[in-house]
């Protein structure tokens, strides 16, 4: 499975929603992804994409849409 | 000598025109006067910390210099090692004069510490970011002599807003263009002149006119069910109403300010009285305080509570978070009842709400969404939030125990 894929199932694990059909809606405005989110979010790069992120690269304005997230990782991957 | 409130009175206005009125022309011709900056950042500093608050001016100088020594230690540390422990006590030693200053007035019946003074507590936050950052790897290349402006740059020295080291070094080490510095500028200039607005209008109608009448008739009128009266709750929006104008006004003027030298320090406040719920209030309400508190007390006590697997359901981790953070928050102000029950009052706020939002979330058909329950939740909203302003003025205190 490529990047792409995985980073939308964990998206759409944490989130309760399909999300690739709005890949540049910002998760946080609808209310989507939070803090708590966001945390669940790295732990799960971390442990199927084998991709750390520290909790202070997370700036949000760089995460907040799905198309956003997939560049970020493909760029950390 | 004369010493001055930051933003206090007309004279520190004037003093600030003049003193950045060569900043500005060098920066629309591109250039940035690194001494010239110094040196007002210096002139402003006495004027704050000088005079008769001289001992305050040593406090900070101290204080400076260990937290210096602390900062620039640990990048130099951090390059060849990474032991968690060593991290830790890193960050202990870093709020250890804070600490020492808003335990001292509680246990030594209301005597100041000496080694506090104007916005220790502002400065706190940006030493332990600096030091949480070279920690996770994020903050590279520490330079000690942008940590010292980054520190002391006198426009937010004494009350925020709280920016981060990286930012400001962003803007710190370029100069905008033209067109972008009197995009800046303009910006700059009306934030102060709505902060004059604020502050000394509003605020001051609000804080001064109406706030101490309130609360005469409030103390007469006690006797009632545990004490309350009509003037209580007027006191509690008037009290509200100049907590915000007070602070945002003082925000503008220390954004303005940063704008007008070039830098883009972020903005406090942004129209929170139309948040339809506490977690939206927290943030558009004092933002960079609350920013802070997300980055580095939330979610990093979140990340280690789920990696250590501490508690099974990720809402519990959630919510005994939120407890913490805004009880951290409540004593961040101070250690007395009030402040930390303020805290409480709001941890308990953000899992009710998270409660509601998850509820809502499973029952999106039968639960109306419409202008009509916008205003209501707005309405509500603004109402906690005043009461929990009740709370946090001490007005209870007198009420109840004078």
């Amino acid at each position: 499975m490529n990047i792409k894929e995985t980073v939308l199932e964990i998206l759409n694990d944490l989130t309760g929603n399909d999300v690739s059909g709005a890949m540049d809606d910002n998760l946080f405005d609808s209310g989507l992804l939070d803090s708590m989110g966001s945390v669940q979010l790295l732990l799960q790069l971390q442990s199927e994409l084998d991709v750390t992120v520290p909790v202070s690269e997370f700036e949000r304005s760089e995460w907040d849409t799905p198309n956003k997230i997939i560049a970020k990782v493909e760029s950390m991957a | 000598m004369l010493t001055f409130e930051p933003y206090g009175n007309p004279t520190y206005f004037a003093l600030l025109g003049v003193a950045l009125l060569p900043l500005m022309i060098g920066l629309l011709y591109g250039k940035r006067s690194r001494l010239y900056e110094t040196l007002i950042s210096i002139f402003f500093l006495v004027l704050t910390f000088g005079g008769s608050k001289w001992t305050q001016g040593v406090a900070l100088i101290i204080y400076i210099l260990y937290e210096v020594g602390l900062t620039w230690g640990y990048a130099v540390y951090r390059r060849h090692k990474n032991s968690g422990p060593f991290f830790y006590l890193m960050v202990i030693l870093a709020i250890a004069p804070l600490t020492i200053v808003k335990v001292t007035p509680a246990v030594e019946n209301g005597q100041a510490s000496l080694i506090g003074f104007l916005g220790i507590s502002y400065l706190t936050f940006r030493a332990v970011q600096t030091i949480m950052e070279t920690r996770d790897g994020t903050l590279k290349n520490y330079n000690l002599m942008t940590f010292l402006q980054f520190m002391l740059f006198f426009p937010t020295i004494s009350s925020g807003p709280i920016d981060r080291y990286r930012r400001f070094e962003k803007d710190y080490r370029s100069v905008p263009s033209r067109e972008q510095y009197l995009g800046m500028l303009q910006k700059g200039i009306r934030y102060i002149f709505v902060g004059f607005l604020y502050k000394f209008v509003l605020a001051y109608y609000f804080g001064t006119m109406l706030m101490p009448k309130l609360q005469l008739m409030a103390m007469h009128s006690r006797g009632g069910f545990m004490d309350l009266s009509w003037p209580v709750v007027g006191y509690m929006y008037a009290y509200s109403a100049d907590l915000f104008f007070d602070f945002a006004g003082y925000s503008l003027f220390a954004v303005g300010t940063s704008y007008i030298m070039g830098i883009a320090t972020p903005m406090n406040f942004n129209q929170p009285w139309r948040s339809p719920n506490i977690k939206d209030f927290w943030n558009r309400w004092h933002i960079t305080l609350s920013f802070w508190f997300r980055d580095f007390i939330y979610m990093r006590l979140v990340f280690w509570f789920m990696k250590h697997k501490i508690f099974k359901k990720p809402t519990t981790t959630a919510n005994v978070t939120y407890i913490i953070n805004m009880l951290v928050m409540g004593f961040w102000h101070g250690v007395t009842w009030y402040y930390i029950a303020y805290g409480l009052f709001h941890g308990v706020a953000l899992m009710v709400n998270d409660m509601w939002l998850r509820y809502k979330k499973k029952h999106r058909k039968s639960i109306p969404h419409n202008g009509f329950t916008q205003i209501f939740a707005i309405f509500l909203t603004a109402n906690l939030v005043c009461f929990s302003f009740l709370i946090f003025s001490g007005l209870l205190n007198k009420l109840w125990f004078n």
